[in-house]
């Protein structure tokens, strides 16, 4: 039972949890290179970006590159320990069945 | 049904973590042209120093002789110098044509943070080593060039290896090992800058191949 608490419901769809990934490994993210590795629309990567910054998971940072204005991401310390358990969680349960 | 689900999850956990890092496209056929392309320039490298040793065979020490072995030894190192070029030019047109035709397979970008970053990591080695070459040269410390080339080169690819495919880490140390190898060497630079940057690229070309690229063309 104890597992399936630690699952994280917050990770439980496919563009939030490549958006979890992603940023895991890199600094950061801008939304358009997000965009383009998870094949997501604007208006569903904003959704679900916007869900996971609910949580503190991942920060956003609003900055001009030129005159163009750049949405980027990256991950908090609380996001990285969720998301480490998250994982944990599904080797566990793929391991007991 | 819902263990399938999770399996799925890791996998692209990993996918994700991996596409996002790592630019995967590099082309393994264009390793072993690069290899070849240098085994060639190598090959013609060696008949213009032989060409060179025996024009001034005969050894006369007189003041005509000299100005013409001075000509002709400003005029081998311009051979010289113009065959490493288009030797190096080729090699980098073709790998950039080759990946370019991958990534467009793969459907990965081949201008993004990840090959950029990867483009980044390689060249500052290379460029360091490009420019402690040249201060060789001019110190007429000629005989390092070759091992210092090879070692630099081989860093560059372990630096780079972070950001692509892991496997160009040994090709990395491969070039390390022989070109500190090299130092030992004085005066056969020129056999080692043909085992490091043509036998084994080749060879890791071809196992790169072997391993990411037929088995997707056969798909």
């Amino acid at each position: 039972m104890s597992i399936i608490n630690n699952i994280n419901k917050a990770f439980d769809h496919r563009i939030r949890l490549g958006i979890m990934s992603v940023l895991m490994v890199n600094e950061k993210a801008d939304f358009k290179e997000l965009k383009e590795l998870l094949g997501a629309t604007d208006g569903n990567l904003a959704s679900h970006a916007k869900a996971l910054e609910k949580e503190a998971y991942i920060v956003v940072q609003k900055a001009f590159i030129g005159r163009k204005p750049n949405t980027s991401y990256s991950v908090t310390t609380k996001g990285k320990n969720a998301f480490k358990k998250h994982i944990e969680a599904l080797e566990k349960l793929l391991g007991n069945n | 049904m819902e263990s399938s689900k999770y399996l799925e999850d890791i996998a692209s956990i990993k996918t994700m973590m991996s596409r996002s890092s790592r630019f995967m496209s590099l082309s393994g056929l264009s390793g072993i042209l690069a290899g070849v392309y240098a085994l060639v320039a190598a090959v013609i490298a060696h008949y213009l120093i032989q060409g060179h040793i025996q024009l001034f065979a005969t050894n006369r020490e007189d003041f005509l002789n000299l100005i013409m072995r001075m000509f002709a030894s400003v005029e081998l190192a311009g051979n010289l110098i113009i065959l490493f070029l288009v030797t190096l030019l080729l090699a980098i047109g073709t790998s950039i044509v080759l990946t370019y035709k991958k990534a467009a397979k793969n459907k990965e970008s081949i201008w993004d943070s990840s090959s950029k970053r990867l483009i980044a990591n390689f060249a500052i080695p290379l460029i360091a080593g490009g420019i402690f070459s040249i201060v060789l040269i001019q110190y007429g410390i000629v005989g390092l060039i070759a091992p210092a080339t090879l070692i630099f080169y081989g860093l560059a690819l372990v630096n780079a290896s972070k950001y692509t495919l892991g496997d160009i880490k040994y090709l990395g140390l491969a070039n390390v090992i022989i070109g500190l190898f090299a130092t030992q060497f004085i005066g056969y630079g020129l056999y080692f800058w043909a085992l490091g940057f043509g036998v084994f690229h080749i060879i890791y070309g071809a196992i790169m191949y072997n391993k990411y690229d037929r088995q997707k063309d056969e798909k």
